[in-house]
């Protein structure tokens, strides 16, 4: 059941960062902010969709992708931390993104050599849409960061908030590490370099400095979650628990 | 998303007899009027009015639906919405940009509708309350704005009629989800079907009033008419709109919330009830029940995102700057 625990958290992890994306609709800063965040979003809850269809068929009792999205509680969601932090600010919004993409992207580019042939399609489309995201939210943090004072204040703020959510997305559970072994998802570890590559070069541009965290946050692999889960969870799956067993 | 009830055009116009013939012609030719032709200002007026009305109400218009996207009950139903909600922000996008050829910046429109100066749709006004309320607004409200904006596609003004096509096509796709989606329910669990019924019920006479007042007592309609802005008088368009969906609520096995509706054979259409233009007015006049809600929400984004736009604007400021003295 290695690989599709292993699924699960790298599904969890896309569909909870969609979540917190999509809750910005209606809401953005501008317009055209209003139509970039949720196609971000949609890519990742794309990407979790197929994932948890995977992982449902590889577990083999049936489960859909909703059973999985729907009914399971906060102790059972696998995401990394980093993707459950609520929005905040535009600056977290984008910081967050600029994180999890400048990870995901070398993350689906090893992972187009994947044994696994739903992962190397996945991969296939996934490194495209994550350049994308890291570009777009690349832009946003230099531009906050070396925009006005303000702005390069919440710019900040967000890396002090954020950096200590970093390191976890380098970590693999001992699920992961099996999968890897097997060689269906890359060794999360070896992407550190390309993701620091990626990070340095924005950050020099946004006249940001990257902290080294004094301690670093982790527990999501584990179930252990901030309180904040348990609400978006709570929010995201009040309809579907309501009528067990309907369609929609 | 958008109500053909034009609220409050002043179609008044001071050019010469000559001028206005003129124009009238091109219009009875089905001449395409660009935005750098010469035009009557009542009609540069109307159309600046009207589809900053229309793009507010897509921008509006995100907000009922936005309040359902992470409570959708299926992952295939949050993209759909989503996406969705995302098209009604194209729209919206679309439809400044055709305003701006008009010489309105899209600041200027967006500081209108948050003071309250400018209008939007009064169907936004209204609270989704249930998931089925998904389905109801593309099904009737997304259905009654294709009715009114089919004929747009031939609007006289090219940049709007050409905004329209795109537009409709999407709203159009719109209508059916939100049909499959009360079909669904209406063929799901009795909590479902009750659901359905609920909304339709909620939703049946604010949709008939996104027609506009009777045309007996449609102010605007005349000269919009003349000039090829509109093309069909409100009660046409409502009749359409009727005649269209009894069947398909029929069809769904739910009931239209109107004791009076019956076919009349001799006009080939149904009758209905009378629609409570009391409470039409009301809406429009800024008293319905999210009203205040909608503009503070509105607000609140765009207060709050000050900030970034501030920056963006300073971030580009310096890159230019920087460049300048690269050279």
């Amino acid at each position: 059941m290695a690989v599709y625990d292993a699924l699960l958290e790298l599904a969890d992890d896309h569909l909870i960062l969609g979540h917190r994306l999509s809750e910005w609709c209606g809401h953005a800063p501008m317009l055209e902010e209003d139509l970039a965040m949720p196609n971000m979003g949609l890519d990742l809850i794309g990407t979790a969709r197929t994932l948890y269809d995977h992982a449902g068929k590889l577990e083999g009792k049936g489960r859909s992708e909703d059973d999985l999205a729907y009914l399971r509680d906060e102790r059972e969601y696998r995401n990394c931390l980093l993707v459950e932090r609520p929005n905040e600010d535009f600056a977290h919004t984008m910081l967050r993104q600029f994180y999890f993409a400048a990870f995901m992207r070398p993350f689906w580019l090893a992972a187009l050599n994947s044994t696994d042939v739903v992962v190397r399609g996945v991969a296939g489309k996934a490194e495209k849409e994550m350049a994308y995201h890291i570009r777009h939210a690349g832009e946003w943090v230099i531009r906050l960061g070396d925009g006005t004072e303000e702005s390069a204040a919440r710019m900040r703020d967000a890396v002090e908030a954020l950096h200590i959510y970093v390191d976890e997305l380098f970590d693999s559970s001992d699920d992961a590490r099996i999968a890897e072994a097997a060689g269906v998802l890359p060794r999360r570890a070896d992407l550190r370099g390309a993701w620091d590559r990626t990070v340095a070069e924005v950050f020099s541009e946004a006249l940001l400095e990257q902290p080294r965290a004094a301690y670093a946050q982790r527990g999501g692999r584990q179930g252990i979650h901030n309180e904040t889960l348990g609400h978006l969870l709570a929010e995201m799956q009040v309809i579907h628990r309501a009528h067990p067993g309907a369609r929609w | 998303m958008y109500s053909q009830g034009l609220i409050g055009a002043d179609n008044r116009t001071e050019e010469t007899p000559e001028f206005l013939a003129r124009f009238q012609k091109r219009i009875d030719a089905e001449e395409k009027i660009e935005p750098k032709d010469e035009m009557p200002e009542g009609y540069r007026r109307t159309l600046v009015r009207q589809i900053g009305q229309h793009a507010h109400s897509e921008i509006v218009g995100m907000l009922p639906e936005g309040n359902w996207i992470t409570r959708a009950p299926s992952l295939r139903r949050k993209a759909a919405l989503l996406a969705k909600v995302q098209d009604e922000g194209g729209h919206g996008l679309y439809l400044y940009s055709a305003a701006e050829t008009l010489g309105v910046s899209r600041e200027e429109m967006t500081e209108e509708l948050l003071s309250g100066k400018a209008k939007y749709s009064s169907i936004f006004n209204y609270p989704t309350l249930s998931w089925a309320d998904m389905g109801t607004i593309g099904w009737l409200v997304d259905g009654a704005a294709i009715m009114n904006q089919i004929p747009l596609c031939r609007c006289s003004f090219g940049p709007y009629a050409r905004a329209m096509i795109r537009v409709c096509k999407e709203e159009s796709f719109h209508q059916r989800q939100g049909y499959e989606i009360v079909m669904t329910l209406a063929q799901g669990t009795p909590a479902q079907k009750a659901m359905a019924q609920d909304s339709l019920n909620r939703w049946w006479w604010p949709s008939l009033m996104m027609f506009g007042p009777h045309d007996a007592d449609s102010q605007h309609s005349d000269q919009s008419m003349a000039w090829k802005i509109k093309r069909f008088t409100n009660d046409e368009l409502r009749q359409k709109f009727i005649d269209a969906t009894v069947p398909q609520a029929e069809f769904l096995g739910l009931t239209i919330p109107d004791p009076d509706l019956k076919w009349n054979e001799e006009k080939g259409g149904y009758d209905h009830g009378p629609i409570d233009w009391d409470e039409f007015w009301r809406v429009v006049k800024g008293h319905g029940p999210m009203a205040k809600d909608r503009i503070k929400a509105r607000k609140k984004a765009w207060d709050d995102g000050a900030w970034v736009r501030e920056a963006a604007l300073a971030h580009a400021e310096k890159r230019r700057a920087r460049k300048i003295a690269a050279e």
